[in-house]
């Protein structure tokens, strides 16, 4: 089993004649954390949306777990072990939390229609199993008590624990996280964090991050890459890439470098 | 009111539930003919409870199939009628004494191919356009709902041709325009035989009371389906895809299997009634399947909540019998004298739930009875996380 | 299809006999060539001018669907109501006036285009009116709601005709002159085959109508707004559009347009019923899936193509069969063509 989870060669997005990512090359290393950061509209999300199947590559391929996988449609991609959470937060607003969590485990789980009327002890013992591991997953993120909440009523930094519990709920080997802390305060945001950081060993997943807060991805990552109009602009550690004109060009501006440097 | 009354009931012991159900299941007919005899004395118009209950009945099949499709998956669909019509059209066909063909099947045995016949075309009619986005969809519902009718109407001289091979040559399925009667009915010798009861002791006939009683059958093992599906992974697929067809993809949901499935089952369950009703009349007729029925049916679902299995039921039952017993009966009765009066109540009722479905929509779109706060446990603590409560337990 | 007879020796005017029309000049001395048509012919170029007709009105209810679903993606399920509206409404107006049918001289002139106008004016009210209490409060919820609600309306709308006029069908007193135009200006006569004043007002009224619209979308400013309108609402409204008026605006001509489709209707049909919208409505949109929806030209287009399908349907299939035809082909099209002939400008799948 190699040490490279996913890598993206040449891959490019075009809508029309705007090209959202650009030739990107990507490696990504099993269990390790690693963050993609630029400023709005670089094509992060767009990247991601590749990587899940959401988008088809104009160009390029992606190899997930040696097997490429561009063009494959998301729900296939999950069956694979690809998860995600959403920059927007995209529940299931009127199912419990619980059911939200049961959700993810759709495909893993057998029981069909028949099975559903029937409800033979194979499929009785099966959703036991599914409801347990799902209180499970609900109490890892910290939402013991939470189960039989509507997903539209919780508060919302529970809201976004409930979209990673769902996300491992898939049993994924890759878990794509698009910024996980927005809308946190200093507090919530240390907490993602700390939780975030331990995944990898407790759950043997490996994360690729969207963030724009900065502390997050310094962090926690192993890696980060940074684009700038569907374009790598940096890649490398968190300290190399903090100091990095180009990064910080994109950012701030020019300006803002000529001031660094003159300042 | 309504959550103390839905608390109340929680309470009660399942067996006591189930016996007080069952209670009331039995003595309904004759509760329904004693209030149906009042009416009549006070009207001065002969009122019949019974046909209309097992009318309303058979509606809250229908809506209950609906409720599936619309409530659980989220499908549009406006042209549900037409798996009630090919039921019973299917019904009909495998039981009508025709002229040219006779195929005498036995009623349970038909029921269910009808059922199964509806089925199919749900996954026929779906497996293409269940892709499409959900305006379009209910456009070609509408247009299905409107052919299959025609299509019937048609069906009474078959000719197939292929090549020089005359297979079948005037062949009378549907009997057109013109009803098919006799139709099948139940026939429970085999019971007569076990409990040694005298012969055609339990026939039905058309013997509405009889006829309840099958039907309230068929109510209960719909019901069962619905709540099992519900709460299994089937049914949350389905409501997941209602919430956001896009995010239970990326879960792993397969969106277009999920929502055939619906349609498919959806689609027995209006067979099933089809068939059913078509034995209960022991005549089926064209016109009775008709864009009216498809909306009637959609009315019903969202006035009583969209996705909520005993808020169908409960509302189904009230808006079929105001309906069947207010509408189709007393008013016409009570303004006899006025014939003016008595057309334009036909089309008031149509303005009248039209204006209920904009109502509706606009100020409670989730209907009378809603899903939330089924009884559903509520933990005390809903509030957000004090400030230094960490994430999981510290490792 | 016109072909020589070849008797050649009677001269003079031939008005009945084998179904033949001839033509013949009219000095008596000259020998003339006569073409005839036969029954067969007579009727398939008869069956022609029914489906240019029937898309003539088609055509102004399906521009009504076309723009409101561009500027709001809602398909107006209502929309084939306002048809009927315009129907029902320039009878209640004409029964008001009480012109002789047909109509003469002054009237023609003053009357007829007062009524229509009028017409137009209120059933162009009426939909924005009800595009502002049941569907702009569900401009924000799921896409489904409004549709429902559109439904709701329709059938308020069916229940109201049947109360207001009649539950069943509604005579349209015969108004308009009928001169058979082939006969008065070309001097042919036909047995079947006719052109008559009739068939000229409808298109006088049609085709103009929908001229001016395409002008009007395409050239001036407030139609470059509801362009942008159906492009981009959220835009349209940063640039500074006032979207909701512009919605309103689209809504007027809309019901304007299928209004106007209702008084030609019953002025040319001479009857009709409180459920005419329902199918008219149907084969409209049709016409607007089938140009491209969302696109003006497209849905006249389709409109004529439809209405030469129902008219061919009716006349060499069977009525009955023609629904199964027009709702067979929406369905074929949503399925495989959803974007229509022309190119939609929304997008029909699921994404």
């Amino acid at each position: 089993m190699s040490d490279v989870l996913l890598q993206a060669k040449g891959i490019s997005k075009a809508f029309g004649g705007l090209m959202a990512v650009d030739t990107l090359d990507y490696t990504l290393e099993r269990n390790s954390i690693a963050s993609i950061i630029g400023p709005n509209g670089a094509g992060k999300t767009t990247f991601f949306n590749l990587v899940t199947g959401y988008y088809k590559p104009t160009t390029g391929t992606i190899t997930y777990d040696g097997r490429q996988i561009g063009g494959l449609k998301p729900h296939t991609l999950t069956r694979i072990g690809i998860g995600r959470t959403f920059q927007t937060i995209r529940l299931f607003g009127n199912m419990t939390a619980l059911e939200n969590v049961q959700l993810g485990m759709h495909y893993r789980l057998k029981a069909g229609f028949v099975g559903a009327i029937l409800r033979p002890p194979r499929v009785r013992q099966e959703e036991a199993e599914a409801e347990a591991e799902a209180r499970a997953l609900l109490e890892y993120v910290g939402m013991k008590g939470y189960e039989d909440a509507m997903a539209r009523n919780l508060p919302y930094g529970y809201q976004r624990r409930l979209e990673i519990a769902r996300g491992l709920a898939i049993r994924p080997k890759l878990l794509l996280l698009d910024e996980p802390t927005a809308g946190m305060n200093p507090n919530e945001t240390q907490e993602m964090t700390s939780f975030i950081r331990r995944l990898p060993q407790e759950r043997d997943v490996t994360i690729l991050l969207i963030e724009h807060d900065m502390q997050v991805v310094m962090g926690i990552s192993n890696k980060v890459t940074v684009l700038d109009y569907g374009k790598k602009i940096a890649e490398g550690l968190p300290a190399e890439v903090q100091k990095d004109t180009r990064v910080i060009e994109a950012y701030l501006g020019r300006r803002a470098v000529e001031a660094l440097k003159h300042g | 009111m309504l959550a103390s009354l839905r608390a109340g009931w929680s309470r009660v012991p399942p067996l006591l539930k189930i016996a007080i159900i069952a209670g009331l299941i039995i003595i309904l007919p004759p509760v329904e003919s004693f209030v149906g005899e009042l009416l009549s004395e006070a009207l001065g118009v002969n009122i019949s409870l019974i046909t209309q209950v097992n009318r309303a009945l058979i509606f809250v099949v229908l809506a209950l199939g609906l409720n599936i499709v619309v409530g659980f998956a989220g499908l549009l669909d406006l042209g549900y009628a037409a798996f009630f019509a090919i039921g019973a059209y299917a019904f009909g066909i495998l039981t009508w004494p025709g002229p040219n063909i006779d195929l005498g099947t036995s009623f349970f045995i038909a029921i269910l191919i009808a059922a199964a016949v509806a089925a199919l075309f749900g996954m026929i009619v779906g497996a293409p356009t269940l892709r499409l986005r959900g305006d379009y969809l209910a456009i070609v519902t509408l247009a299905f709902g409107e052919i299959i009718p025609t299509l019937v109407r048609n069906l009474d001289e078959v000719t197939i041709r292929i090549g020089s091979w005359t297979i079948v040559e005037d062949l009378n399925l549907t009997n057109g325009n013109q009803a098919m009667n006799p139709l099948g009915k139940p026939d429970f010798s085999f019971v007569e035989q076990v409990f040694r009861l005298e012969q055609d002791r339990l026939s039905v006939g058309v013997n509405p009371v009889f006829w309840y009683y099958v039907i309230v059958v068929m109510v209960i093992f719909v019901l069962f389906a619905a709540r099992r599906l519900e709460n299994s992974r089937v049914g949350r697929a389905w409501r997941a895809i209602r919430e956001d067809e896009t995010a239970a993809g990326f879960m792993g949901v397969n969106v277009v299997n999920a929502k055939l499935l619906a349609f498919a089952i959806g689609a027995s369950f209006s067979g099933l009634a089809g068939a059913v009703f078509a034995s209960m009349l022991g005549l089926i007729e064209p016109g009775a399947f008709r864009f009216q029925t498809s909306i009637f049916l959609l009315i019903i679902v969202i006035i009583s909540g969209l996705g909520s299995i005993y808020g169908v039921l409960i509302g189904g039952l009230l808006i079929s019998l105001f309906d069947g017993v207010v509408i189709g009966q007393i008013l016409p009765a009570a303004f006899r004298a006025n014939s003016e009066i008595q057309s334009s109540i036909q089309s008031l009722r149509w303005l009248f739930f039209g204006l209920g479905l904009v109502a509706f929509m606009l100020f409670r779109p989730q209907g009378l009875f809603p899903l939330e706060g089924r009884g559903r446990k509520v933990p005390p603590q809903i509030a957000p996380a004090p400030e230094n409560q960490p994430v999981t337990e510290a490792v | 299809m016109l072909r020589p007879y070849n008797d050649t020796f009677e001269i003079g005017f031939l008005k009945s006999g084998t179904g033949a029309g001839t033509f013949a000049p009219s000095s008596a001395s000259t020998p003339g060539i006569r073409y005839c048509m036969d029954i067969d012919q007579q009727i398939f170029v008869q069956t022609l001018i029914i489906g240019l007709t029937t898309g003539g009105y088609l055509a102004l209810i399906a521009l009504g669907y076309t723009m409101v679903y561009g500027v709001i993606e809602l398909i107006n399920f209502a929309h084939g109501d306002i048809f009927a509206l315009g129907f029902f409404v320039s009878l209640v107006l004409f029964g008001a006036l009480n012109p002789p049918s047909p109509m003469t001289g002054a009237w023609l002139i003053v009357a007829l285009p007062a009524v229509i106008l009028l017409t137009m004016l209120i059933t162009g009210l009426v939909n924005v009116t009800i595009e502002r209490v049941a569907y702009r409060p569900l401009r924000n919820a799921p896409r489904l709601a409004p549709l429902i609600t559109a439904v709701g309306v329709s059938f308020a709308l069916q229940a109201l005709y049947a109360v207001w006029q009649s539950p069943s069908t509604v005579a349209y007193p015969n108004y308009l002159p009928r001169e058979d135009l082939l006969e008065s200006v070309f001097g042919l006569d036909f047995r079947i085959l006719s052109f008559t004043t009739k068939e000229l007002f409808l298109f006088a009224i049609a085709i103009p109508l929908m001229v001016a619209l395409t002008l009007f979308v395409d050239r001036t400013k407030i139609g470059k707004a509801m362009r942008a309108c159906a492009q981009d609402r959220e835009a349209a409204a940063m640039v500074g559009i006032n979207v909701d008026r512009i919605i309103a605006l689209t809504f007027f001509i809309g019901g304007a347009l299928a209004g106007t489709a209702g008084a030609v209707w019953g002025l040319y049909l001479n009857s009709g019923r409180f459920t005419m919208g329902f199918e008219a409505g149907l084969f409209a949109f049709t016409s607007a899936v089938l140009g491209g929806v969302g696109n003006i030209r497209g849905a006249v287009l389709g409109a004529f193509i439809i209405g030469m399908t129902q008219a061919l349907s009716d006349r060499y299939i069977g009525g009955e069969w023609t629904r199964i035809v027009i709702f067979g082909l929406l369905i074929l099209l949503l399925v495989f063509r959803p974007s229509g002939i022309l190119g939609s400008t929304q997008s029909i799948e699921k994404v």
